[in-house]
Order: structure tokens, then sequence, then C-alpha cells
């Protein structure tokens, strides 16, 4: 299909929001200087340099307005993972010798349940828990787990697949008590919905560019001050030291742009978005017998409708849609490289059949109702054809 | 998207020969929902040759144009020379899949076999 990529805008339709987001046209201009005219190193003492890195400051209180941080409790990373590795790796090691036990939940993006095993392998106890079906912690579970020895606890904002929202008040009041770092990872809540890092009472926060209409390689790290943290690259002092390297200034210039601007129209996105979300959720489930919704009812991303299909197989259906132009994505096993079907679909017990028949339509700001209604028409043929294939249909 | 060639895409956007059989001489089942991929081959058979072959099939789009293949390839075969079509011819005729495809979605010869195992089976009580 490389070959016939659809190059008429037009007829695009973009619904994998929660991979990536179109660049708001505000962000991309303001970015533009940063390439082609004030190209310097903000460590440098010209002009040029002195020009940059007040560009970075000034994205820097940007960045720390969506969240209700101050400009000096924000760090620049080159991406939502990195973020939450020097988060985590950072974290712990600046705790050695309080303790080796961190909590965390079985639905985390691969980008903390993967530093988690290394650090399994290297002498850290993990604990790690799950969720209801509808992908929601109990925070008593979390309560339940804590020792002596634990140092920190890792919850994400917003799940990246079925959208739920976790109650991070009430994990951070359990922190609080007993003492314990509150990490969350808000990649996929930051600019989509209210965060606010002090009423929260979150002690680190990850959250990324790319998933509020600003560009890809810069995101970053809250980290509270008065918080101790080891940097996890080592070099010069940008950064204050705990993060080294130049900086991504046209990135990091978008990013505080995108953050501004997420920050002014979110109640009215969230709106919008979830209207949108509506309509779609109701439109499939009128329209198509033998889906379900899955994630929260309420507790849920204004932009996500996660279904299942009975009876037939994720990739399937985002391979016809993507014939009709229109992109999502899905939870199945088959379109994944590693051919595992999602572990946030296995954690709220769906059936393998029901993970394989998953798909995440991630709407957003771009989106329109006439897209919805485009979707509403091309998805239930393509549902029914791929029924009338599979082995397993009953009608 | 996917990596697919061309011949994969077309064999996955028009599928030959989907369905059942009634009355089938034989019936092979592979696979399961839990890796991703379950096809169901039913087969006609007739003076010692496949007369009819059809399939049905829940899995990727691999899967889906490897049964297609594999239906058109063994159409009008006798049994001897259905049961010497490989995985691998498949594929080859299917100008190749990606290599994360090669084992789990590549079994279309093997629920042929079933089938005709299946017939044979039968025939033979």
């Amino acid at each position: 299909m490389n070959s016939k990529i659809r190059k008429d805008n037009k007829k695009r339709i973009f619904f994998d929001n929660a991979s990536a987001t179109r660049i708001d046209d505000r962000v991309f201009k303001e970015m533009e200087s940063y390439f082609r005219e004030n190209y310097g190193n903000p460590s440098s003492l010209h002009d040029f340099g002195e020009l940059a890195k007040s560009a970075v400051e000034s994205a820097r209180k940007k960045v720390a307005n969506l969240i209700g941080a101050s400009a000096e409790e924000i760090y620049f990373t080159s991406c939502g993972t990195e973020s939450n590795n020097l988060a985590l790796w950072g974290l712990v090691r600046a705790l050695k010798g309080k303790g080796n036990h961190i909590i965390s939940s079985v639905i985390e993006h691969y980008s903390v349940l993967n530093p988690l095993k290394e650090m399994k392998k290297n002498g850290w106890n993990i604990s790690l828990v799950p969720v209801d079906e509808c992908g929601l912690i109990n925070t008593k579970d979390i309560e339940n787990e804590i020792t002596d020895s634990t140092i920190l606890i890792s919850i994400m904002h917003a799940n990246n697949e079925i959208g739920t929202i976790q109650k991070l008040k009430e994990i951070s009041l359990i922190a609080k008590k007993n003492n314990i770092i509150f990490h969350s990872d808000g990649v996929a809540a930051a600019g989509i919905i209210p965060v606010n890092v002090r009423e929260l009472g979150i002690d680190a926060y990850s959250f990324s560019a790319q998933q509020l209409h600003g560009p890809k390689g810069v995101a970053a790290l809250f980290i509270k001050k008065g918080t101790r943290i080891k940097p996890i690259f080592l070099g010069g002092t940008q950064e204050k030291g705990r993060r080294a390297g130049t900086e991504n200034v046209p990135g990091i210039v978008g990013f505080g742009k995108a953050c501004e601007l997420a920050k002014i129209k979110m109640e009215d996105n969230i709106k919008y978005i979830s209207k949108l979300r509506d309509n779609l959720i109701n439109g499939i489930i009128n329209k198509v017998k033998n889906v379900k919704l899955n994630g929260h009812a309420t507790d849920r991303l204004p932009g996500n409708v996660h279904i299942s299909f009975k009876y037939i197989e994720g990739e399937s259906i985002l391979l016809m849609l993507n014939m009709e132009g229109i992109a999502a994505a899905s939870g199945s096993s088959c379109t994944s490289q590693a051919l595992k079907s999602s572990h946030v679909l296995n954690a709220i017990g769906l059936s393998p059949t029901m993970a394989q028949g998953s798909v995440l339509f991630s709407l957003g700001k771009y989106n329109t109702v006439e897209e919805v209604s485009r979707l509403l028409e091309v998805l239930p043929p393509i549902v029914k054809r791929l029924r009338e294939m599979s082995p397993i249909y009953k009608e | 998207m996917a990596a697919y060639s061309k011949k994969v895409m077309e064999h996955f956007m028009n599928p030959r020969n989907v369905g059942e059989i009634k009355d089938a001489d034989g019936i092979g089942e592979i696979g399961n929902p839990v890796c991703g991929d379950m096809m169901s081959f039913y087969i006609k058979v007739k003076d010692n040759k496949l007369e009819d072959v059809k399939f049905k099939t829940f899995g990727c789009g691999a899967a889906i144009a490897v049964s297609s293949m594999v239906s058109e390839a063994a159409k009008g075969k006798t049994l001897d020379e259905a049961l010497r079509i490989t995985n691998k011819d498949i594929a080859k005729k299917l100008g190749g899949l990606p290599k994360n495809k090669l084992h789990c979605s590549n079994l279309g010869a093997d629920a042929l076999h079933k089938a005709i195992k299946d017939y044979l089976d039968k025939k033979g009580k």
C-alpha cells in the first residue's frame, strides 16, 4: 500500500490522535524563525545564543502554566519515553538508601513498564497493581502494597489505549501520607484534560508536545521543587544538569505555543471533542451489533472511542478503513510487531477474541462532524464483510 | 500500511472462494483467536480431485490473503498435488509476506491438508 498512499488530503481522515497529532499552524509558524534566523545555541554568550535562551525560557513558562507548575520545575526532554525514563531512573537512584520498592500498575505505557522490568533485574522490587474491567485502579490496592521500603509510586494519568482517567488525587494523598514520591505519566492527558500538579499533589509528571498539536521530538518532565533526581544523560549543564544536551530550541518554542493554545481552548475543545466522541460511540452501537465499548463510561478521555467488534480481527478492519483513507489503531496482536495483544486489554479482562477485534478511534480538535458521519457510513459494511468471512461468526 | 505486497492486498480486498460447503467431504481447522488467526477450509472431492475449495478466516490481512491464495492454488488439483502445496509456496505466490507474519498467518496450506486428511480418514472408515 506504500506505493499508493493517498495524496488528496481532503479525503484522508485521521482518527489516530493518540499516536500523533497534526501540528497547529500557529505552533509551526512560531517555530520557523528558530530554524532559519535565531538558530543559536542557548548556551552561547552572543546575541544568537541570548535569543535562543530567552525563547526557551519563555516557552518554559507556558509549558509550566499548562500544568500549574512554576517554570523552574520544568525540564525539557526529547519525548515522553525519555521523560518517563528520567523520572523513574532519576528518582529511584536519588532515593537509593531509602528503599528499593516501587509501586506501579499493569496498564502503564511500555516506557514505564520496561524500565521497571529492568530495575527488577537490578535489585529493585516492583509491585504492579491491577485494574478493574473499566481500567480503573482501586487505590486500596496501592495502599496495601506499601512497605517500609517503598520509595516511589508511578501511575499514569490517563491510559493511551482505553482512555481511562485515574484518580490521581486519591493516590497522591496515599503517597503523601506514607512519605513516598509520586510520579505520573501524563502523556495521554496533558493538554487534553485539565491538570494542576499542585492541586493533584504530584511530585513528577511527564508530558509530551506531539500529543497536543505540538511538534515531535520534544517533551517535558515536571519535578517538584526540592525533589531529588539524578540525571540519566551526562554532559553539559543544560537544564540545571538534570538533562544534558543541546536544547531542541524550535521544538521547545513549539511546545510552549502548543501548551498556551491548549490551555486557552481546553474547555471548548473538551466540549467539542467529547460530543464527536459520543456521536461516534452511539453511532457505532446503533449501527453495528455485537460490539463493546472498552474503558470507563465517564472517567474517559474526551477523544477516546475504544471498541471491540466481536468475531473479527482488528488489523483487517484497519486495512479496510485505510483503503477508505481513514486512519485508526488496534490492540490486536496482528497489529503489533511483537504479535502480542495489548497488555491493557488483557488487564481489563477482555477475552482474546474481543481483544483481537478492538479498534481505537482517537479524536482530536481537527476532526469534524462530517468525518464522524463518513466513518459511520464506511464502517458497518466493512464489519459485515469481515464477519461473513469469519468462521466464528454467528448471527 | 503493514508493508503488504500488492498481491496480498489484492487478495485481501477481493478474496476468492470465501464461504462454507454445506455437505463438505472434508473440513480442516487451524489456529485460534488467542494467537490471532483462525482458518477453516472446506473441500469437495470428485475423482480424486478438489472439485471445490472454500474457506472462512478470522485474522489479519495476511491470513485472509493466504487463505484466498491457498483456495485458488488448490482448486482443481489432485489430492496428491494439493498435499504438496506448502505454506512457503503460498507466501511466494503472494509476492512475500512481512517477516513477522510468516509463521502465525501463513497456515493456510496446513488447514487445507487437514481438510484433505479429514476426507481421507472418513473415506477409510
